[in-house]
């Protein structure tokens, strides 16, 4: 049988306020345990909380963004349950009247577009951690994090491959960035994703019974865990069995996921209004204000990169995955004679793999837009040629200064001469009895043996598209003079 | 709505409330008759009315992002029966 597999993601994503969402204390991450702490933090007897009006404008930002319904009345509940980490013994967060309604992103998947639709996304404080290690059976509580302001997106089951939960996850970590409302930095924490999963045949309408699986912190585990979570399924319904509803825990070292909690044990969360904060009014004006600041999103900027700097599908997609990036590019193209392909070549290639190398962001390149520009020009005024140009690209990333500096100190300066390059090939040929033989007699693929042979000798400075036509013009004589 | 003995022992551990076997039959009895009490108000006709969630007709008030607490772990972790590192500490839990 044929089985497809249902995906839709819950995503956390921790805003990038100063401060709490409900109190005054730092939002800051990795600071001393308990430290950032509060009384409000802590539930304390007594203790009132207030609402951080940043976070609700970031949780606006994000709706206009994903083209949502922002609701202009929406209201906090209690989310009840005991765990250590969540001292009031319950957690602020939105069930009825979420602060975004409906919305979408878009995704393109080998080459389709589909649209996600996006349930709702609700503002909410983020609870401690906990520490099962190191002390002596006992578990150690930091809750700096309690309070942490997060937006919840849920998305609709509209998925229905790994790639495709991927291609989505992916857009909606641009698009945080984009908004700067998160940091994205998943190994910290900052951008955490639930996925629910289950499969159906093929063609039926109905959904099957399905699995929650927690614990997926970067994009690889995404796909593992969901694939892996895909063949579970798939494999229990063939033997005839079914799916139990349940949250499952992925475990990366295993690559497997194991039940964490089935429903008989499922918390009951008893939601409520919180009588400790009236509804939260949003009005027209606040909201107008925060559209007309919204950046220019990836989907436009990537468009206005195909139209304006006539880029292919892939390079403009790729420069427009973070702003960072993006913003390299055009100072990049505006400060370069260069084609801006070439600038998105260099981008995309040389200097993000190196980046990636080196666990950088574009951010901390040592090479920046201004001298990456310095060297296309050398390229494109005929100083060096592409193959010397990553040599003085490294030495530029290395440290050895622009690209001036280091073609000049390092003498890389192209050999354009052609009388130069002439007596260069005379040397050559004249020691290269045999090859020329071969190549006379139609061996032509020998002519990249003499191309070497004048690279090597000028240290790969002559200029390859006159070093090329010289040793066309030269083969060509001998081939009227020594052929039969 | 009357509660049976189940559901008043699934509403105490959900509260993490002990309670003795013997009373929990009085429970059942006490709980449903405010249940029955407060279903007065489904006589009410609410079709028109909008879900209320704050009692009093006020809203939300914001304030701004700023950081105006400072550092009081040591106050707070003189109440904490266990501490160490910085931490609170707590028998141990894993979910």
């Amino acid at each position: 049988m044929k089985w497809e597999p249902v995906i839709g993601l819950e995503v956390h994503v921790q805003l990038l306020t100063r401060s709490k969402i409900f109190s005054g204390a730092s939002a800051n991450y990795g600071s001393q345990p308990n430290t950032q702490a509060c009384a409000v933090d802590l539930g304390l007897p007594g203790v009132l909380p207030v609402m951080n009006e940043n976070a609700a404008r970031m949780a606006v930002k994000f709706g206009l963004a994903v083209d949502a319904v922002v609701n202009q009345r929406s209201a906090f509940a209690r989310k009840n349950y005991f765990y250590p980490d969540l001292p009031k013994g319950y957690q602020i967060s939105q069930y009825e009247m979420p602060i975004v309604g409906r919305g979408h992103l878009n995704i393109v998947v080998d080459g389709e577009l589909k649209r996600i639709g996006i349930t709702r996304a609700h503002l909410e404080e983020d609870a401690g951690k906990s520490l099962h290690e190191d002390f002596h059976g006992m578990t150690a509580i930091d809750l700096n994090r309690a309070g942490t302001p997060l937006v919840e997106i849920v998305s609709e089951p509209d998925m229905r491959s790994t790639k495709e939960a991927v291609a989505y996850l992916r857009k909606l970590h641009t698009m945080v960035r984009y908004l700067e409302i998160c940091d994205g930095n998943m190994q910290e924490g900052s951008f955490r994703c639930d996925a629910n999963v289950s499969v159906r045949p093929a063609g039926q309408a109905k959904l099957g019974t399905r699995t929650e699986v927690k614990n997926i912190n970067s994009f690889r585990f995404v796909e593992r865990a969901i694939g892996h979570e895909i063949e579970r399924q798939i494999d229990i319904l063939e033997e005839g069995g079914e799916i139990v509803q349940e949250t499952r825990l992925y475990d990366p070292d295993k690559n497997e996921t194991r039940p964490m909690r089935t429903k008989e044990e499922a918390h009951d969360y008893r939601y409520f209004p919180d009588p400790d904060l009236p509804p939260m009014a949003i009005d027209e004006t606040f909201i107008e204000e925060i559209r007309q600041n919204l950046p220019e999103l990836p989907d436009a900027k990537e468009q206005r990169f195909k139209d304006q700097y006539q880029l292919n599908e892939e390079h403009a997609h790729q420069l427009t995955q973070s702003r960072a990036n993006a913003d390299y590019f055009e100072a990049t193209a505006g400060a370069s004679r260069g084609a801006p392909k070439t600038v998105a070549n260099w981008i995309v290639g040389d200097l993000s793999s190196r980046l990636n190398d080196e666990n950088l962001d574009i951010g901390d390149s040592p090479i920046s837009s201004r001298m990456l520009a310095g060297l296309i020009d050398r390229i494109e005024d005929n100083t060096i040629s592409g193959k010397i140009a990553k040599e003085v690209f490294r030495a530029m990333w290395e440290g050895e200064g622009e690209a001036d500096a280091v073609i000049e100190n390092r003498g890389l300066k192209q050999i354009t001469d052609t009388g130069e390059i002439e007596k260069i090939v005379d040397d050559i040929l004249a020691k290269s009895r045999t090859q020329i033989e071969q190549y006379t007699s139609g061996q032509e693929k020998i002519f990249g043996y003499f191309i070497g042979q004048v690279m090597k000798a000028t240290g790969g400075k002559a200029n390859p598209k006159q070093v090329n036509e010289i040793l066309k013009k030269k083969l060509r004589a001998h081939l009227f003079t020594d052929g039969p | 709505m009357a509660l049976d003995r189940k559901t008043v022992i699934d509403i105490a551990t959900l509260a993490r409330i002990g309670i003795d076997p013997d009373n929990v039959d009085d429970y059942a009895s006490e709980l449903s008759k405010i249940l029955k009490f407060v279903a007065q108000m489904d006589q009410v006709d609410t079709e028109k009315v909008e879900p209320l969630t704050h009692p009093q007709d006020r809203q939300l008030r914001m304030r701004m992002d700023r950081v105006t607490e400072t550092d009081q772990r040591e106050g707070f972790q003189q109440l904490a029966p266990a501490v160490e590192a910085g931490l609170y500490l707590v028998p141990r839990v894993i979910e």
